[in-house]
């Protein structure tokens, strides 16, 4: 069984290893250029007050090529487990079903279940494997700017790898992605038996997860931190506006976070820790509208997860995609009986 | 063969469709608060000095749904024709190809070249039609975002809608990759034969065009313009200093709604800047530096495209991808007469 | 001699559709089988019950006395080449013997390779390129290598040449004669299997007409012929298939237990092929059919 899943699988695996080996060369070309810029601006052995030199190094980056390889690495590692879905997933059974070489592969004697897992466990490993490289690659390609970022004085919301979507273009959570949209591919095409049909469907579902997850599941994996900030010019420049009474305040950039802070949530905050829905009567005409509220008592309540998360939050992630591509692939050597 | 292409096209259809209607109930809902917080913050009736509100405007929308939809709504423009081409362009012909029904549709009393060309023709209006409805209501809903975004005179990479990623998601040009991404899908499909390699290079080719056309080819759609002002460091420029003394210092441009194509510090004999570094750089204290630089004359030289140029790039840029659209329609109703049945 | 496949009230339902129905037959092992009848009529059905294919909606079915594709075991005792002998088209002939080597642990190398040469297909020629022929001929090579106890085959020379037909039937043969192979072999074609086929299933509208040992069908099915009479004047014990009448003579194709020694009838013997269509004819219409009569 191992050599016929290498056998079928072999056109695929050539076009994902020439593709890989084409990323490394661009990465391994441009990389040290990258470190240099870095080197050059003084952030190798700053320890504080690195401000100025980050703004300098991030400066030097933009609009020159390596800013677009950082930008092109990302959107790769990220829309990497989305294509192995799709290519290596949702084909897996169905092309066997149309083509009807399923009646040539499943009289041999070899059981479904077991050509099914097989096939699951193999290609599944490629595909983890694939993810991991890419994923390795552009990381270690990227590490000044991740560097640079951890320097910063404050948390510079532009490369901030905590937040979506560098969280899921980083670090081990493309492993776990990977192998939860290969194996979504396979179920949906086990159940839905048309190649096209099972890629548009996979597509749809995997992009909604990568859309959703990090916006409402992420944020709550690990209980957030919450603090309660003053509403002055260093916090926040946001805007503060009265309607009907109503208090609206929209925070703009919540500042005074530690670099790398994931900022997941805001609320503006009465003195008791209750939300303000309504604004104080003498605000409504104050000429510092702001420094009025904060005479007030009014308070920005802040719900984050802090950078120290980050290896915690990558591990649990890819740890759940990795059980649900589990259950996935349990449910398709289930279901793969079943299919007459 | 009217009736029998669209009978074939028809489940793609229904799905084009039913994602329209997605997306219109989505951004109407949001484009109508959008509409209604800009009016809110003063701006339908500023016309002078909106600055101070439109800044205001933009900080409102940071964190809030609106950002979202603004980027889901590139990421929509960005992966429309992608997905043409994938799911629409590559198994038109591959299909048939690869089942067998070829037998059967090459056998009527159409040709095929004219089987080729109906086909062909019906899934570029419908890959035209819905790339234009789709940038037609992303425009519409973006619009009081754009504004804003010049009026507080913003210089980063969507401040402009000609700087490269806001230009290939507004305006007419989606509507040329639609048509470009389906009929690259149709040829491939056609000269591999087969519906899954002929997506996976038709992505890859697609993607490869769609980054090489504003890296080496808008920029020259239309002559550029230039500007020159003097170097004034106190402005707030960066600079880098490598080690060897080598300097690149640069201050970035502010031209509202300019694609900036180069931005560099040259001496006054015209050449770049690059130093040597003297001490006066190398302490503590900034301002030596900057008095050492002001003394060196230089002056700031940007290439860029200026906003007025949006709408003849975009129509040059439709007509481009319609043209090579066209000739690989050729193409595929020249070789498909050649195929071996 | 034991049971090649045993089927019990078998029914497959699609949506509303019956694509067989009620199916009850006992093929015995060690023989030829052909499963004759007209397109529809449920034989490829049948066959993707008794390999496994398809779930049964009614009743059940055993091949060699376990349950179909129930056991790598069981796999390894079946062959099966399916209609349009599907191969994966971009895998080499060569490659195609590895796969049958690496998934059946019976496997006969130094036979399929003999095979393959005798055949005279280049072993690097990839699948999708040959023939309609030599496509099967290789399908055929993969199913017998294994070493099977059953071979069932789903209309394997339908889209075949006459010649290629002969061959296929030929190494066909061959090889059930050196193996000691059962086979069932489905065919709309009867000629083909008069020749090869020593036990005899017609399927007509998803039900089995008549099945038996074709020497058996043969004995006991006669054409009588007689003047003019209604069928209630045959010999008792002779049931009748088909008839058909001018205004002197009655002609009745009988199956009966007894020989016919009434002198009012002439009793000639038939051949497979007027036997299997009298019996496709017979279902075609159902029972109550009119009597042919020719007017003069």
């Amino acid at each position: 069984m191992l050599w016929v899943t290498w056998r079928q699988f072999r056109p695929q695996a050539v076009v994902a290893a020439a593709a890989l080996a084409a990323v490394a060369v661009t990465l391994a070309v441009t990389g040290p250029h990258l470190a240099a810029l870095y080197q050059g601006s003084g952030l190798g052995g700053c320890t504080a007050d690195c401000g100025s030199r980050v703004a300098s190094f991030v400066s030097a980056v933009r609009g020159t090529p390596s800013e677009d390889i950082f930008y092109g690495g990302v959107l790769l590692v990220y829309a990497l487990p989305a294509l192995i879905g799709l290519f290596w997933g949702a084909p897996l059974i169905t092309r066997e079903i149309e083509s009807g070489t399923f009646r040539l592969a499943w009289n041999q004697s070899v059981t479904r279940r077991r050509w099914v897992a097989a096939k699951l466990g193999l290609v599944g490993l490629a595909a983890m494997l694939t993810a991991g490289l890419l994923s390795l690659m552009v990381t270690w390609w990227a590490s000044p700017l991740y560097q640079a970022a951890q320097q910063a004085s404050q948390n510079s919301l532009s490369i901030n790898r905590l937040s979506p979507p560098l969280f899921d273009a980083t670090g081990i959570v493309p492993v776990g992605y990977a192998a939860a949209a290969f194996a979504l591919g396979v179920m949906v095409g086990l159940l839905v038996r048309r190649t096209i049909v099972a890629m548009a469907i996979t597509l749809a579902v995997f992009a909604a997860i990568q859309v959703l997850w990090p916006a409402f599941v992420r944020p709550h994996l690990l209980p957030p931190a919450h603090t309660v900030q003053h509403l002055d010019a260093l916090t926040w420049n946001g805007v503060g506006d009265v309607h009907r009474g109503h208090l609206i305040l929209q925070p703009g950039t919540l500042t005074g976070f530690s670099p790398g802070t994931w900022i997941t949530g805001s609320q503006a905050v009465t003195v008791s820790g209750q939300p303000a829905v309504m604004s104080p009567p003498a605000c409504e005409s104050a000429m510092q509208f702001v420094a009025c509220l904060d005479q007030h008592g009014i308070r920005m309540a802040v719900t984050y997860q802090p950078a120290s998360r980050y290896w915690e939050l990558q591990w649990l992630e890819a740890g759940l995609f990795l059980v649900l591509a589990g259950g996935l692939g349990g449910a398709s050597y289930w279901r793969v009986r079943r299919l007459a | 063969m009217i009736w029998m292409s669209w009978r074939q096209f028809r489940p793609q259809a229904i799905t084009a469709g039913a994602i329209l209607v997605a997306v219109a109930i989505v951004l109407g809902i949001t484009g109508a608060g959008l509409i209604s917080d800009y009016n809110g913050a003063g701006l339908s009736s500023c016309h002078l000095s909106c600055g101070q509100d439109a800044t205001n405007f933009q900080n409102s929308l940071k964190g809030s749904v609106y950002l979202v939809v603004f980027f889901a709504g590139i990421g929509v423009m960005y992966a429309t024709p992608a997905l043409i081409g994938l799911f629409w362009g590559a198994p038109l012909i591959a299909r048939e190809l690869e089942t067998g029904t070829y037998r059967l549709a090459w056998n009527q009393s159409v040709s095929r070249g004219r089987w080729v060309l109906a086909k062909l023709g019906l899934g570029g209006l419908a890959s035209v039609a819905v790339a234009g409805l789709l940038s037609l209501m992303v425009t519409w809903w973006a619009s009081p975002i754009s504004s804003v975004l010049i009026y507080s005179k913003s210089t980063s990479a969507v401040s402009s809608r000609l700087t490269p990623i806001m230009f290939a998601a507004r305006g007419v040009a989606p509507l040329g990759y639609a048509a470009f991404a389906f009929a690259l899908g149709v040829t491939l499909g056609m000269l591999l034969r087969r519906t899954l390699p002929a997506m996976a290079l038709t992505l890859v080719l697609f993607a490869a065009a769609q980054l090489v056309m504003p890296a080496f080819v808008r920029p020259h759609l239309a002559s550029p313009q230039h500007a020159t002002a003097a170097y004034d460091p106190n402005r707030g420029g960066e600079m880098i200093i490598s080690n060897g003394g080598r300097m690149v210092v640069v201050e970035s441009a502010s031209i509202p709604g300019a694609w900036i194509l180069s931005d560099t510090t040259i001496t006054p004999a015209g050449k770049v800047f690059t130093g040597p570094a003297t001490s006066a750089c190398a302490g503590a204290s900034i301002n030596s530096c900057d008095s050492w630089l002001a003394g060196r004359h230089l002056r700031q030289y940007v290439t860029y495209q200026p906003a007025s140029r949006f709408w003849p790039l975009q129509w040059t840029e439709l007509g481009i991808y319609l043209a090579v659209s066209a000739g690989l329609g050729g193409v595929c109703a020249w070789q498909i007469r050649r195929k071996r049945a | 001699m034991t049971t090649a496949v045993a089927a019990r009230g078998l029914g497959k339902q699609y949506g509303r559709r019956w694509a067989l129905t009620d199916c009850t037959l006992t093929i015995p092992a060690g023989h030829v089988v052909g499963l004759v009848g007209p397109n529809g009529a449920g034989k490829t059905t049948l066959l993707n019950l008794a390999t496994g294919m398809l779930e049964p909606t009614t009743g059940t079915v055993e091949v060699l006395g376990a349950r179909p594709a129930s056991s790598p075991q069981q796999l390894a005792r079946v062959g099966y080449v399916a209609q349009d002998t599907p191969t994966y088209a971009n895998l080499s002939v060569a490659d195609h013997l590895r796969f049958g080597a690496h998934m059946n642990p019976g496997w006969d190398a130094a036979m399929a390779q003999s095979r393959i040469e005798q055949l005279g297909l280049d072993p690097q020629q990839k699948a999708g390129r040959l023939s309609g022929g030599q496509r099967a001929q290789l399908a055929l090579t993969l199913a017998i290598a294994k070493r099977p106890e059953l071979l069932i085959l789903d209309e394997p020379i339908a889209s075949l040449d006459p010649l290629a037909r002969r061959e296929f039937l030929q190494i066909l043969m061959a090889a059930t004669a050196e193996q000691e192979l059962s086979v069932i072999m489905s065919s709309h074609l009867v000629a083909d299997l008069e020749r090869i086929a020593d036990y005899l299933i017609v399927l007509v509208g998803s039900r089995v007409q008549v099945d038996g040992e074709t020497e058996d069908l043969l004995a006991s099915h006669r054409v009588l012929t007689g003047p003019r009479s209604a069928a209630s004047a045959l010999p008792a014990g002779a049931a009748v298939i088909t008839e058909s009448h001018t205004d002197r003579q009655s002609t009745f194709l009988v199956r009966s237990t007894a020989p016919v020694h009434d002198p009012a009838w002439s009793a000639d013997s038939v051949d497979l092929e007027d036997l299997v269509l009298a019996y496709m004819g017979k279902a075609a219409s159902g029972d109550a059919r009119p009597a042919l009569e020719e007017i003069r």
